[in-house]
Parts: C-alpha cells; structure tokens; sequence
C-alpha cells in the first residue's frame, strides 16, 4: 500500500480518527453481514419458538425453488435491459453534445437532473404515466390497438419498471460518457478525417473502441444499480407482481424476510447476494486496477 | 469539430432535443397534474395544460395534509428529509476524511487491516443486508429517530478512498514545512490538509446529500412514527389507496416537492456535483 515518505509518529492518534468509522462498519455492516450468514444455517418456525440449525437446507431449497429460479431470470432480464436501454440512449445523447460548440452546456444540465431524483419518485412518475385508466401512454397505444395493463399483464409490468429504472440511469451514464469522449484526442480523429474517414466512420473505428473501457465500468455499475438501487421503483410501482413477473433478488429478500417472516430463506437470499455484489465489484476494481496500469 | 457538416450538427440538436424531451416528460406531466383539481382525472385523460389549483393544492400539503387521502402534512416530512439528508452527508465526510487522514498520515499495526476492513463495506449496500441490520437497529432503541435514521448509513468507503487518493498527491514538503514549523497532526490537519480539499469536501457534498435525501427503503424500515416520515417514502403511503383512486393530483404534487431540493441542489452546483461524481467512482 502506497504510503508517505513523512508520516507523524503518533501511537494512539490513528487509532482515534479511525475510531467512529471502524465503530459504525462494525455495528451496522460486520455484525448484521455476520448475522445473515449465521442466520441462513438456521430455521425458524413461524413463531418464533424454536430455532433449529438446519446447515446448507435453505441455500437447497431456494436453488431448487421455482420461485426464486424465476426471480433470477427476472432480475437478469431486468438488469440487461436497464444497462442496454440507459447506455444506448446516454452514449447517442453524450455524442450529440461532444459534437456541439455552441449550447453543450445548456444541454447537460437539461440532461443532468433525473439523477437527483429518487427511485422511487422516478416510479410513481412512469406508474402515472402508464396508468391504464388515466395515463396518456396506454392512451396512445390504444389508438394503434394495443391494450396496456401493467397490473395484468406481466410483459407490460416488465417494461413500465425497466423504463423507469433507466429513465433515471441516462443522466449518470451520459456524465460518464461525455467525460470519456472529451478525454480522447482531436488529433486522432483529425487524423482520421485527413485520411478520409467520414464521420460514422470515424465514430466505430476510433471513437467506440477509445470508449470501451469507460462502456465497460458503466455496464458494470449499471447491472450494479438494476439490481440493488430499483427498491423503490419496483415497491413503489409493481410490488413484484403481476404474478411474480418484476419480483427481483433484491425485493423477494424484503418480502420474503419482512412480509413473509421467512427469516432463514431470507438470510439466505442475502448471503447470495452479498456473493454477487462481491463478484461484481471484484470485476470493477480489476479493471480498475487495469486502467490506471495505462 | 473535425470538419463542418451542418446536417450533422443539425442531426445532433434533434436527437438533443428529443433527448430533453423525453427526460423531461414525465415531470412536465406531474407538474400539470398537480395544479389539476382531483374530479379531472375522472374523465380518462390527464390533461396537458396547467389548471387553476397548483397553488391551493401545494399549500394544503404542505401545511394540512392531504387530510381526505390520510396524509400527514408534507412540511415536516420536508423538514425530517432535509435534516436526514444533511447529517448523513456531513457524517459520512466528517468520520471518513478523518479515516482517510489516519490511513496515510500514520504508520501504525493494523494499519493495512483496517483498510480492508472499510474497503469490503463498499460491497455490501444497506439493501443486502436489510433484515439483520434493521434488527441491530431495533436492539439498540434506534427505531423512529434521526439517528436510526442516519447512523447506520455513515459508513461509507467510496468517499475514505476519494480522500485517500487525494491526500496521497498531496506534496510532502507541506508536511515536512509544517513539522519544521512544529505543527502536530490536528494542526496540520484543519490548517493545511481541510482547506486543500475544499472542493473534494463540496463536491462529495452534492452527491451525499442527494443520496441521503432520496433514502428509501431505510426510512421505511426504521420509521413507525409519522413524526419521522422522510417526504421520498410517504409518496408511496399516498398512492396506495386501500379502495377507489389515489388522490392523483396531491400524489403528484407531493412528487414535485420531493424532487424540488434535490434538483436544485444539482443544477445550482453543476460543475461540482460532475467532479464529485466522476472523481468518487473512479
């Protein structure tokens, strides 16, 4: 680890100004992190009576669970779109902006603020929208014939959520892109242009390629955000349902530990979790790592 | 520019244009819908221009509640939001810039395994670990208070690394003049090391608040008492009505006022909350 040639020599300091972080990471990440694992060994009745170890029966059940296979494919098909959806429309909308000289800035900051809005806030706003008695959108689809119902339907639930979850995505991707395309060099694609390579041109050999590693740290935080920060648009907007159909890992765990009192089961599907998040993170910072290898 | 092509500027103010559009939308649309009276929405379709009632309908929320849908008044909820949202953003910076500080000004045993220690938390978001954490919480009396509310989202890894690596390209002779000069390490600390991360610290700030007032499901989780609701989390209290329709144009209003502070917080601190952003997640 990287360290100063001068430090100060203080024994006890360190440890002082150390103190109220390691306190808080310890009461309120360690302890619960170390009760979930403990907890997805055990088996509650619903009552609370008995508690039974039951060694790896919960992480069996849940693997052999249709349920919680369906919630899986759910969360991976909900993730997939959300990062597709927010990082094709974020990179179009980064590279109009990157093109302009007058009313860049202007843009940006029209763009910029579906960040500060929460999640939640994010869903009841789409829910609104998508209303099939009220809302204008299924309003419009019915003048091409197509009957909304995202309380019914379970396609049409899928799309209101991940319409939602990357409505509020575009912004944080769009800051990432435009950073990364003012990063690249004029020189490159003057070059380029010289050598009579047009503008679409320019943009898939020079451009996208010079992108990737920024593409691939925000797929990364992307399925990262779909999977763990949608809480609230889909408590807000679908509640899991209609059937199941937008209940992902991230929302089964609250319904099943808070709703279903199924605290084991729970327990579990957090560990599994905490499993994925490491993964995920672990991509991230090698990747890291790599770029700043460069 | 490489070369001018007008239809391809032209090209890219329309995909801009429909870009803004479709971001701005759905709030245009909750803005309408909150000046509306509540029987307008019976006809089947919202409407799209401003009705007569924003400001009576606004002012009830705020001050009354919207009484005939059971909503508590939303001014207080504002109020428990802004102070959620403010001591989250000044605890976390306050107990992670000291951290950081203790991380690389200090060699002390351990040094390496507390850095881990607070490393791994970036891996575990409050959501994963919900049921466990909410009974730590209810062990320690801490439901339905501010500091259930905010302590156990204190921790926060990504902003002891953003000043980690800012000390780090710190220069060394600040610190060697500063001990010529027989300055011990708070001094150096709050007289050198403080004012060099004025804009880390502002910019950290933003997006800190941000988060903190957008908490959701904690607030959810930790609060029984109307008296702590956070205004994010009562929008959903609002929408559900057990039987019949939501008061739509009160549930918009309220989704207006909820996103009002955080939005202005972005756009009056643009430049900062950008740096902050893309320097935190590097």
């Amino acid at each position: 680890m990287q360290t100063k040639r001068t430090i100060f020599p203080n024994k006890a300091l360190p440890y002082l100004l150390l103190a109220p972080q390691l306190a808080i990471t310890s009461v309120f990440f360690f302890w619960p992190a170390g009760q979930a694992i403990w907890q997805s060994f055990l088996r509650e009745d619903a009552f609370g009576f008995k508690t039974t170890f039951v060694g790896l029966a919960n992480y069996t059940a849940l693997l052999s669970d249709p349920n919680y296979m369906s919630s899986l494919q759910v969360t991976a098909v909900f993730s997939v779109c959300v990062a597709v959806l927010s990082l094709g429309v974020a990179l179009a909308l980064a590279v109009a902006v990157d093109r302009l000289i007058r009313g860049a800035s202007a843009y940006t900051t029209l763009l910029l603020w579906p960040y500060a809005v929460a999640p939640a806030i994010a869903g009841v706003l789409w829910w609104f929208l998508f209303n099939p008695t009220i809302g204008i959108l299924p309003y419009m689809m019915e003048m091409v014939g197509y009957d909304w119902d995202h309380s019914l339907n379970s396609t049409d639930a899928m799309i209101l959520v991940i319409i939602a979850a990357s409505w509020k995505q575009i912004s944080y991707n769009f800051i990432f892109f435009l950073a990364g395309l003012q990063s690249i060099p004029m020189s490159l694609k003057e070059a380029a242009a010289i050598d009579g390579a047009g503008p679409f041109k320019r943009f898939f050999t020079i451009t996208l390629p010079l992108l990737s590693p920024t593409s691939f740290f925000l797929m990364v935080v992307n399925v990262v955000y779909a999977m763990f920060d949608t809480f609230g648009i889909i408590h807000a907007t679908t509640e899991g349902g209609p059937a199941q159909s937008t209940n992902i890992l991230v929302y089964k765990v609250y319904s099943d530990g808070f709703i279903g009192l199924n605290l084991g089961s729970s327990a579990a599907q957090s560990v599994i979790l905490m499993a994925i998040v490491i993964v995920l993170t672990f991509i991230q910072f090698r990747y890291v790592e790599r770029r700043v290898a460069y | 520019m490489v070369e001018n092509k007008p239809w391809l500027t032209a090209l890219a103010h329309l995909v801009l244009i429909l870009g803004v559009i479709a971001v701005a939308f759905p709030v245009y649309v909750a803005l309408i819908a909150s000046t509306r009276a509540p029987d307008e929405f019976m006809s089947g379709l919202i409407p799209l221009v401003p009705g007569p009632h924003a400001l009576q309908t606004y002012w009830e929320l705020l001050t009354t509640g919207a009484s005939t849908s059971g909503a508590p008044p939303l001014g207080p909820m504002m109020l428990n939001s802004l102070v959620m949202a403010l001591i989250i953003a000044t605890g976390k910076i306050a107990i992670s810039i000291l951290s950081a500080f203790a991380i690389v000004y200090f060699r002390f045993p351990f040094r390496q395994f507390f850095f881990w220690m607070i490393f791994i938390t970036l891996m575990l978001p409050v959501e994963v670990r919900i049921l466990p954490t909410f009974k730590v919480v209810a062990d320690l009396g801490m439901l339905n208070s501010y500091l259930g509310l905010t302590v156990p989202l204190l921790a926060s890894a990504t902003a002891t690394f953003l000043f980690r690596q800012f000390f780090l390209t710190v220069p060394d002779e600040l610190l060697e003049a500063a001990r010529v000069d027989g300055a011990g390490p708070m001094k150096f600390f709050r007289d050198i090391l403080l004012p060099l991360s004025q804009t880390n610290i502002a910019a950290l700030f933003v997006i800190l608040f941000i988060y903190g007032w957008n908490q959701y499901l904690w607030p959810l989780l930790v609060t029984t008492d109307t008296g702590y609701y956070t205004i994010v989390m009562a929008i959903k209290r609002m929408a559900d009505v057990a039987d019949g329709l939501p008061y739509w144009n009160y549930v918009m209003a309220a989704a207006v006022l909820s996103m009002l502070p955080p939005v202005l917080v972005i756009i009056v601190m643009q430049k900062l909350f950008v740096k902050g952003l893309v320097e935190t997640e590097k």
